[in-house]
């Protein structure tokens, strides 16, 4: 989906923020809410019976002032919708519950049904293999089609109908577009591809390559 | 139209969350206070400074780091979630790689740990793949024009880590002294590793 989550390329954010000191030393979590957001985040996909594709899906959905409003917030918000797609919880239990932490005397609403996402999974991890060979190489010339796909992807705004070289193989992998909704992991080939600045940015771009890791259906030969 | 819903506070809203999974016996204190513990003492840019002061130190190591990231780094122990595919970029002094997620905040974890905030922030995020010169400089490392730039959008489950220059002058140090220069930031592309 072309949401907020697809960054690249977008202006107006400002400098990157200077390191506080808690960035600067190795403390992964600011606050000890932070722990218990990653940790809930962490197991989201094993207690929802979802996987990280659907988790990355969920946080893209996450509305974009909520997004925005910082990483743990996202992080929790995306949690919680791949819980309630599958029925583990509802919005409406969460804010009746926090209501109730904080000291307020609201009635609970009743869980929801559990309904989790049933799809066979080839093992552990995302690392696969594919009978039909990869259709590029080393060195090709690709160009990136221009999908627009509703639902999750993996292939950033910018990169759409750039052309590039492909410069690595990298292993063939679940693919993100269908296991993120439950419809199949459906491997695929995978691909670096370099592109120069000016492709992705026009003639006044710094020079610099830009290398990012596609895979086979969002490319095509470049004629 | 509808209004989106009232922003909840994150931190309220992480405890109600939890209150209710371990209510519903899908979660518990046992296995939160485990999982950050780990990642506040065990994974962390600690790991990759240990790959990386090897790497400096043993030249067949080196080697086979490049060739098989995952592997090489996983003859130190060092593997786990977000570490399926690890692949080691060198940095020389004529190309600087330096590594994002433009589309969310994917991270070596077991070399890395979990990223700091400004590598999740949209500045890093919107910018290093558009004017990566300028977003360094503003990290405090300002590269001659005649390095060349490369930048990776973690886009795959593959994962990437910087190999960062040897300082000068560290040539008579420990393998172990060497692991402590190495910084998070050299191993995600924003920095050189310096002799303190």
């Amino acid at each position: 989906m072309d949401g907020v989550h697809d960054l690249g390329g977008a202006e107006g954010f400002g400098p990157v923020p200077p390191l506080t000191a808690a960035q600067s030393s190795a403390e992964p979590f600011a606050e000890p809410w932070e722990g218990k957001a990653f940790v809930i985040g962490a197991l989201a996909a094993r207690i929802s019976g979802g996987n990280l594709h659907a988790f990355r899906h969920a946080i893209e959905r996450v509305p974009p002032p909520e997004y925005l409003a910082g990483y743990w917030n996202r992080w929790t918000i995306g949690a919680q919708t791949m819980m309630e797609d599958s029925g583990i919880v509802t919005d409406e239990e969460v804010r009746a519950r926090a209501a109730r932490l904080s000291g307020r005397d609201v009635p609970e609403p009743p869980p929801p049904t559990p309904d989790k996402p049933q799809m066979p999974s080839g093992g552990a991890g995302n690392l696969r293999s594919r009978d039909t060979p990869p259709a590029f190489a080393v060195g090709d010339r690709v160009r990136v089609a221009d999908l627009h796909p509703t639902g999750h992807t993996r292939l950033p705004r910018y990169v759409r109908r750039r052309t590039g070289t492909v410069t690595v193989m990298q292993p063939c992998q679940v693919f993100p577009d269908t296991a993120a909704h439950f419809a199949g992991e459906n491997p695929q080939h995978c691909y670096t591809v370099d592109f120069d600045s000016r492709e992705l940015w026009g003639p006044g771009a710094e020079p610099f390559h830009l290398s990012i890791d596609l895979f086979e259906p969002y490319l095509e030969p470049e004629r | 139209m509808t209004s989106a819903p009232e922003h909840l506070d994150p931190a309220l809203r992480v405890e109600a969350l939890a209150s209710l999974l371990i209510e519903r016996g899908l979660l518990d204190e046992a296995t939160i206070e485990t999982f950050v513990k780990t990642y506040e003492q065990s994974v962390g840019p600690m790991n990759g400074a240990k790959v990386v002061a090897k790497a400096w130190t043993d030249p067949e190591y080196r080697a086979r780091l490049l060739a098989d990231g995952t592997g090489a780094i996983g003859e130190l122990g060092f593997k786990g979630p977000q570490g399926e595919h690890i692949v080691v970029l060198e940095n020389t002094p004529a190309l600087h790689h330096v590594v994002v997620c433009t589309l969310c905040s994917c991270y070596p974890w077991p070399v890395l740990g979990l990223p700091p905030s400004w590598y999740k922030d949209p500045a890093y995020r919107s910018r290093v793949v558009r004017e990566p010169r300028r977003v360094l400089r503003e990290f405090g490392l300002d590269l001659d024009d005649g390095v060349e730039i490369r930048v990776h959008d973690s886009s795959s489950e593959v994962r990437y880590m910087v190999l960062p220059e040897r300082p000068a002058g560290t040539e008579h140090y420990s393998e172990a002294e060497l692991a402590d220069l190495v910084t998070r930031d050299a191993m995600v592309g924003v920095a050189k590793v310096a002799v303190r």
